[in-house]
């Protein structure tokens, strides 16, 4: 049962907080997909500017000696998801909106999100160098262990205090938007003028408003997105480049402008991600004495340097066999 | 060409005489090298994008096979790997590679023996197992051995022209299968198809060590014209032989380009070029003429990519090194749709004058931004804030920036480019 539990710690948990991290990545995506009908590529790089938003805080709020119980990147991550609704209102303000204004094609909106990119890396390199940052230099990470109470296991269940909150975190965002879409008014706007933007404005919906609400919810998903993986592993300016493909691959493989399908992608991605590149021989050890063959190794399914790969073969495979992803995403 | 385009190109000539004033005729020969092999990659992307509305998004890994092809033809043989074991293994997992495509390809093939729905898709499924389990088993023991005895196989030791020739076959042949799986899909889903591929080739080169050197990075690479170091034995100063040897290359490409650009520029006019603008801004109608949109789509997408292909071993040749590590999406990929949307998408002229104006502003950002970051900071340190920390570093990331703006700027206020397209239509 050792085996299981090793299962357990490097499958599982850490499936469910890069899948945590991919949903709410996903979700900002498939939203703005929905409502203004192009992919957004700079949103891996929204992710960046949100952790290092979160840091600078962070750093602020360290300096100012206040302690908390939880980490500080968690503490601050409400003001810092308002800045970077802030920030991507007038992002849209500044870059997308007059060409919107023009009547542009969704690939040139396509196009200049490129070019937002471009911008907002350069700035974050400007500012913060190519190195790498942790929010964990000043603080510990605090670790949980959990003994199993069966007789022969001497491994325990361990996470860290960050990876809990990250999936409280998670789910919170999760419902509240459930709700939001569910029940509110403006919600259920957004998602009429996801369904049919003509419709929508010809029925009195003021479709400038949901512009923006779409926007403050995938900029400050995006910041907490951005944050979250900055607290699992560590923040880099050219972290947005390795996320923003198995973010997309998660929106399409849920259809893209499904938010449902978002989150379940972003899960998806997340597990399909930590199994393949699991060493599955160690499960396997056990029943050595059972197999007739000679245990190799390492019997992971692809090597760790090509755990990217993992996301696009799914999505290459979703687009063969359902093209608009499994649930069925807007079209065009 | 137009009047504004005469405009354009001379005062790009005066800028590139200004440049060369500055930096000296060493730095501007090695320059105008690499801007115009990065013209002749812009063209191919202005191919796909400009006259066939292909999004592609995956011009670093096309970049990337080709350095790797010029590499592989052009390095010289490495003895120790061809009187190993290696070739021989190579051959069994080659051979297994083989099998494997046999079976996958044999299974989708199922429905002609009466294997049909569920069945067929749980055989397809099988076959690719069973392939990928075939190929593990016969390339993880000869890639142990390989990198274990002789490092890498090395190259052919041919000319480098056939390196670049090879670069364009093998883009492609790649070009071939990401046709295939992609072009139907939608533009979006185009865009991150072809960068997820551009990113799995990557991954691909700079791990496979014992094809590519991996990190350890395979230099240098010949030439196909002579090296400053063997002009200098012949006697040239120092100074001269950089620039004579960069000249003598920069004319190699020079014929490349002015015979693909010749060859395009025909193709645009004739029907051929007026079928690829009947799909790109109808493909319905042009379906409904008759018009085999996928082949056709299919055909500009890997015309385009062999260009790129070329370009990518031009680039690695006469860099001399091959460093899969130093391949980026920015450098390799958006420089290049900076320089066609910049330039003009569906006008070679424009597609050329962008690369050469970008790469050139590309270049000369990092000094440029260096300057004025000193400047900045010798005055800030006069008011007592203290100095800019890390200038050269960060100077170097300016252009990340520049190119943000430039292209911000172009979608905005010259949207179809600074020499657009021109559409003669009879009246």
């Amino acid at each position: 049962l050792n085996e299981l539990i090793f299962f357990f710690n490097t499958v599982v948990i850490s499936g469910v907080v890069l899948g945590s991290i991919y949903a709410v990545g996903a979700i900002g995506v498939t939203l703005i997909f929905g409502i203004l009908r192009f992919a957004h590529f700079a949103h891996g790089d929204m992710m960046t500017m949100g952790g290092f938003i979160a840091f600078l805080l962070a750093a602020a709020a360290a300096a100012a000696g206040i302690v908390a119980p939880v980490p500080t990147g968690f503490l601050v991550l409400p003001i810092a998801m308002v800045i970077a609704a802030v920030l991507a209102l007038g992002i849209d303000k500044g870059f997308y909106a007059p060409l919107r204004a023009r009547g542009a094609r969704p690939v040139t909106l396509l196009i200049a999100s490129i070019g937002v990119t471009l911008i907002i890396q350069g700035l974050i390199r400007l500012f913060f160098g190519s190195s790498s940052y942790s929010f964990f230099d000043t603080e510990i990470k605090q670790l949980y262990r959990i003994e199993v109470p069966l007789p022969d296991v001497t491994r325990t269940i361990n996470f860290t205090q960050p990876q809990l909150l990250m999936v409280v975190c998670t789910a919170l965002a999760v419902v509240a938007l459930h709700f939001f879409l569910t029940r509110s008014r403006l919600g259920k706007a957004m998602r009429a003028m996801s369904d049919n933007p003509d419709l929508a404005q010809v029925s009195g919906i003021n479709t400038k408003l949901v512009v923006r609400v779409t926007w403050i919810i995938a900029g400050s998903l995006a910041c907490m997105a951005g944050t979250m993986l900055a607290l699992d592993v560590s923040l880099k300016p050219d972290l947005a480049f390795n996320i923003v493909l198995p973010i997309f691959a998660a929106a399409i493989v849920g259809g893209l402008g499904q938010s449902y399908g978002a989150i379940a992608g972003g899960f998806l991605i997340g597990f399909a991600e930590t199994l393949a590149i699991f060493n599955w021989s160690i499960l396997l050890r056990p029943l050595r004495e059972a197999l007739p063959f000679d245990l190799p190794n390492n019997l992971a399914v692809v090597p760790t340097e090509y755990k990217l790969t993992v996301a696009f073969v799914i999505l290459v495979i979703v687009l063969l066999w359902r093209p608009t992803g499994i649930f069925k995403g807007a079209s065009t | 060409v137009t009047q504004r385009a005469f405009i354009l190109f001379g005062a790009l000539f005066v800028l590139f005489v200004a440049i060369g004033w500055v930096l000296g005729a060493a730095n501007i020969t090695l320059l105008l090298v690499q801007s115009f092999a990065y013209a002749l990659i812009a063209l191919g992307l202005n191919i796909q994008w400009g006259y066939g509305g292909l999004f592609n998004f995956g011009i670093m890994g096309f970049l990337m096979l080709g350095g790797f092809a010029v590499t592989f033809i052009s390095f010289p043989i490495n003895a120790a790997f061809w009187n190993s074991e290696g070739p021989y293994l190579l051959a069994r997992a080659v051979a297994a590679f083989a099998a494997g495509t046999l079976l996958v390809f044999g299974a989708s093939r199922a429905h002609r023996i009466g294997i049909r729905g569920g069945w067929k898709t749980a055989l397809t499924v099988l076959a690719w197992a069973l392939a990928y389990l075939v190929y593990r088993s016969q390339i993880d023991p000869a890639v142990a051995y390989i990198e274990g005895s002789a490092g890498w196989i090395g190259g052919l030791g041919l000319h480098p022209v056939l390196g670049w020739l090879f670069g364009g076959v093998l883009a492609a042949g790649v070009a071939y299968i990401v046709g295939r799986i992609c072009l139907g899909l939608r533009t979006d889903y185009l865009a991150i198809a072809t960068i997820g591929i551009s990113e799995i080739i990557r991954a691909l080169l700079k791990n496979m060590d014992w094809l590519t050197r991996g990190t350890l990075t395979v230099s240098p690479i010949p030439w196909p014209t002579p090296l400053p170091q063997a002009l200098q034995a012949q006697g040239v100063t120092i100074t001269d032989s950089f620039v004579l040897a960069r000249l003598g290359f920069l004319a190699v490409v020079l014929v490349v380009l002015v015979a693909i650009f010749f060859l395009v520029q025909r193709a645009y006019g004739g029907p051929w070029g007026r079928m690829m603008r009947a799909i790109r801004d109808n493909h319905v109608a042009a379906a409904s003429m008759g018009k085999d949109v996928k082949a056709r789509q299919l055909e500009i997408f890997i015309l385009g990519s062999v260009m790129m292909g070329i370009g990518g071993a031009i680039l690695v040749s006469f860099g001399q090194i091959y460093d899969p590590g130093s391949f980026q999406p920015i450098n390799h990929t958006f420089l290049i749709w900076v320089m066609v949307i910049v330039g003009g998408a569906g006008n070679n002229w424009g597609a050329v004058f962008g690369a050469l104006l970008i790469y050139m502003a590309w270049m000369i950002s990092d000094p440029v931004a260096q300057a004025l970051f000193y400047t900045i900071s010798n005055w800030s340190t006069d008011i007592g804030w203290g100095a800019i920390p890390e200038i050269q570093s960060r100077a170097s990331q300016m252009r990340v920036l520049v190119l943000g703006l430039v292209i911000t700027a172009a979608l905005r206020f010259a949207p179809r480019g600074l020499i657009p397209e021109v559409v003669r239509r009879e009246r």
